[in-house]
C-alpha cells in the first residue's frame, strides 16, 4: 500500500492509495486532472507527465532513456520530469508528492 | 427538472469516452448520455493485440476510465445497448430496447468493425477470429490455450495482424502471416519499413508469405486448410483475420448525413447536420497541415477530435489541426510514427550505431519533412514531431550521419 499525493496544475491536492499497477493507472482510476494516459502506459504519448520533487527522487529512481527522450521537447519538461506510467506503485513510493505537469 | 441541454454520444471507446469527459472539462452542465453496444466498461484497444494477448495484462488494467469517474462527472454510461436509429428532424435516437432519448447535440463515435473478406468457406471455418473487441482478444487467448498444435494463420499483414502474430508467437505459437499484396504493411507504410518488419518476424520464427490471396478455407474436425489463389495451401488450427476495417456509418446513413469514406466532418468535427458531430475512426476529415482529406485509425485522432467536438459543443470555435501519430509494439521493437508520408519523394534512413533494431526513416517531399517512422528510437520520434510541427528544414546529409549529434542545432538547415 502506498499513499500518493497529486498536485494538479490548478493547485488542487489529492491523496489516494494504491497497491499495484502504475502511478498513471492510479491517477486515471481516480479521475485526476492532467493525467490522461492516452497510450495506455507504453511510453508513447507523454500524457502522463509529472514532476517529482528532489526530495522524493530517490524513491522513484531515474528515468529510462526512452522516457527521457519522450520528455525532451514536452511542455514544462525539466530535470524532475517523469512519465507516471513508468512509475510502478510499491511501498517505496509511500508518501510521495507528485506535481502534474499539464 | 432542469432545462439544460442534453448531449448524446454514440460509441463509448477512445473517441466517445474522451468526448464525454472533455465536455465536463469545457464546462458543459447539461446531461451527457453515452451509449455502447459492448457490455464491457470502456477499455483501451491497442493492448488487445499486444500486452493483453500475450497474457501479462487484464482488461480491467486497461479501462479508459474507472466506473467511479463516470459517476463523479455525472456521465450516464449505458453499456450493452445498441442505438438503432437517429431521427434528426425531431432530434432523438432509438435504442435496441425500444426506448428513445432526445438530444440537443449528438456525437457519433461509432468507430469501425473488422472487415470480413469474401473468402469461400469462412463461415464454417473452425476457430476463426477477428481482433477488435476485448471479447475477440479473450476468445483468441482462450482458443489458443485450448489448442493442441497451436498453429496460427493470420490473414492480412497490417499492424494488428502483425502484433497478433508476435504476441501469440511469444506464447509458443507456430505462426504464419498470409498477405495478399507484395509486401506486408503495404497500405500504411513504406517498403523500407515493410522489409524491416518482414525480416523481424522471420527472425523470430514467424513465416511471412506475401502475394498470397486467400480464396477459400476448408475445414474438418479441428483443422483449417487455407487455399490461396496460386494453388498453395496452409494448415492452421486457428485463423485470425486482420484485413482491415469497415467504418460504422449505418446510423449516419439513416440520418442522411454526408458520407464519403467515412462520415464527413468539418474542422470542428461537425457533420452535414449542424446538431450532429462525428469523431474518431468513423470520420473523414481535413488535415490542414497536409491539406488533404483523410480517415485515420488511431488513438491520437480519436482523442484529439473528441476534445474538438467537446469545445465546439460548448460554443467555442476550435479547429482540428493535429499532426497524426501512432505506435506499434511487436516483440521487443517499439515503432513510433509521426506525420503523414503520403506523397513523399525521398527517404533518409538514419541507423544508430550498435544493433540494427534502432533506426529511423524520414520522409521528405522536396525539402519538406512529411513524416518519421522511428524504430526503438523515441529521440527520432520527438525530433521529427518538433520539426514537422515547426515546418523546420532539415539537413538531410547531417541527418543520415549517425555520428552527427541527434539534436536540433546539428540538424537544422541554415
Ligand atoms: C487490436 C487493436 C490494436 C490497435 N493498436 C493501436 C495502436 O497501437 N495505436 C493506435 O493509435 N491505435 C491502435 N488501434 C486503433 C485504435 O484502437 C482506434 O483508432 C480507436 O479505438 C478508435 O476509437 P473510436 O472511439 O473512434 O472507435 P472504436 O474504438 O471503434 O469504438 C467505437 C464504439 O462504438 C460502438 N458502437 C458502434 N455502433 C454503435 C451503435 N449503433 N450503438 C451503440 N454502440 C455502437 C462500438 O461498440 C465501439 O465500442 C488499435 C486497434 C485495435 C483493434
Ligand atoms: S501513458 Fe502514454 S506515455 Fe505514459
Amino acid at each position: 500500500m502506498a499513499k500518493i499525493t497529486f498536485i494538479t496544475s490548478d493547485h488542487e491536492t489529492i491523496t489516494v492509495e494504491g497497491t499495484s499497477g502504475s502511478v498513471m493507472q492510479l491517477a486515471v482510476k481516480n479521475n485526476i486532472q492532467g493525467i490522461d494516459g492516452d497510450c495506455g502506459g507504453v511510453c508513447s504519448c507523454a500524457t502522463c507527465h509529472v514532476h517529482v520533487p528532489t526530495e522524493f527522487q530517490d524513491k522513484t529512481g531515474k528515468a529510462s532513456e526512452i522516457e527521457k527522450d519522450m520528455l525532451e521537447f514536452e511542455d514544462n519538461a525539466n530535470e524532475s520530469s517523469r512519465l507516471s506510467c513508468q512509475l510502478d506503485i510499491s511501498e517505496a513510493l509511500d508518501g510521495i508528492v507528485l506535481h502534474i505537469a499539464n | 427538472m432542469s432545462n439544460q441541454p442534453t448531449c448524446v454520444i454514440i460509441g463509448a471507446s477512445h473517441a466517445g469516452v474522451n468526448c464525454a469527459f472533455a465536455l465536463r472539462r469545457e464546462g458543459w452542465e447539461g446531461a451527457i448520455h453515452l451509449y455502447d453496444s459492448d457490455p464491457m466498461l470502456p477499455y483501451h484497444r491497442p493492448p488487445l493485440s499486444k500486452g493483453y494477448l500475450s497474457g501479462a495484462e487484464k482488461i480491467e488494467d486497461n479501462v479508459l476510465k474507472s466506473a467511479d469517474s463516470y459517476r463523479e462527472e455525472n456521465i450516464h454510461l449505458h453499456l450493452g445497448l445498441k442505438v438503432t436509429n437517429i431521427h434528426p428532424t425531431d432530434k432523438h435516437i432509438s435504442l435496441q430496447d425500444g426506448s428513445t432519448q432526445a438530444y440537443d447535440h449528438l456525437v457519433l463515435a461509432t468507430g469501425a468493425r473488422p472487415l470480413i473478406p469474401p473468402i469461400r468457406g469462412l463461415e464454417s471455418a473452425q476457430n476463426i477470429f477477428s481482433m477488435r473487441t476485448a471479447q475477440d482478444a479473450t476468445d483468441i487467448r482462450e482458443a489458443f490455450q485450448a489448442s493442441q498444435n497451436k498453429r496460427i494463420a493470420v490473414i492480412g499483414g497490417g499492424y494488428i495482424g502483425l502484433e497478433t502474430a508476435a504476441s501469440l508467437k511469444k506464447l509458443g505459437a507456430e505462426a504464419i502471416i498470409l498477405e495478399r499484396e507484395n509486401r506486408i504493411l503495404s497500405r500504411v507504410t513504406s517498403p523500407e519499413m515493410s522489409q524491416f518488419f518482414h525480416q523481424l518476424h522471420t527472425e523470430k520464427g514467424v513465416q511471412v508469405w506475401t502475394q498470397k490471396n486467400v480464396v477459400s478455407v476448408e475445414s474438418n474436425n479441428q483443422l483449417n486448410i487455407i487455399h490461396c489463389e496460386d494453388g498453395t495451401r496452409y494448415e492452421a488450427d486457428m485463423i485470425v483475420l486482420g484485413v482491415g476495417i469497415r467504418v460504422n456509418t449505418q446510423l449516419a446513413e439513416t440520418a442522411g448525413l454526408d458520407i464519403h469514406n467515412g462520415i464527413r466532418v468539418d474542422a470542428s468535427t461537425r457533420t452535414s447536420d449542424e446538431s450532429i458531430y462525428a469523431i474518431g475512426d468513423c470520420t473523414y476529415h481535413h488535415n490542414p497541415h497536409y491539406d488533404c482529406f483523410i480517415r485515420l485509425e488511431s488513438v491520437q485522432n480519436a482523442v484529439d477530435q473528441a476534445k474538438i467536438a467537446a469545445a465546439a459543443i460548448c460554443g467555442k470555435e476550435p479547429v482540428y489541426n493535429s499532426i497524426p501519430w501512432f505506435w506499434s509494439d511487436q516483440y521487443d521493437v517499439k515503432l513510433q510514427m509521426v506525420g503523414l508520408s503520403n506523397g513523399y519523394d525521398e527517404v533518409v534512413v538514419r541507423k544508430e550505431a550498435g544493433d540494427g533494431h534502432r533506426f529511423s526513416v524520414w520522409y521528405f517531399k522536396g525539402d519538406t519533412l512529411l513524416a518519421v517512422d522511428a524504430v526503438n528510437n523515441a529521440k527520432a520520434y520527438v525530433l521529427g514531431t518538433k520539426f514537422i510541427k515547426g515546418g523546420t528544414r532539415v539537413d538531410k546529409k547531417q541527418l543520415a550521419d549517425p555520428t552527427v549529434d541527434f539534436k536540433p542545432a546539428a540538424l537544422i538547415l541554415h
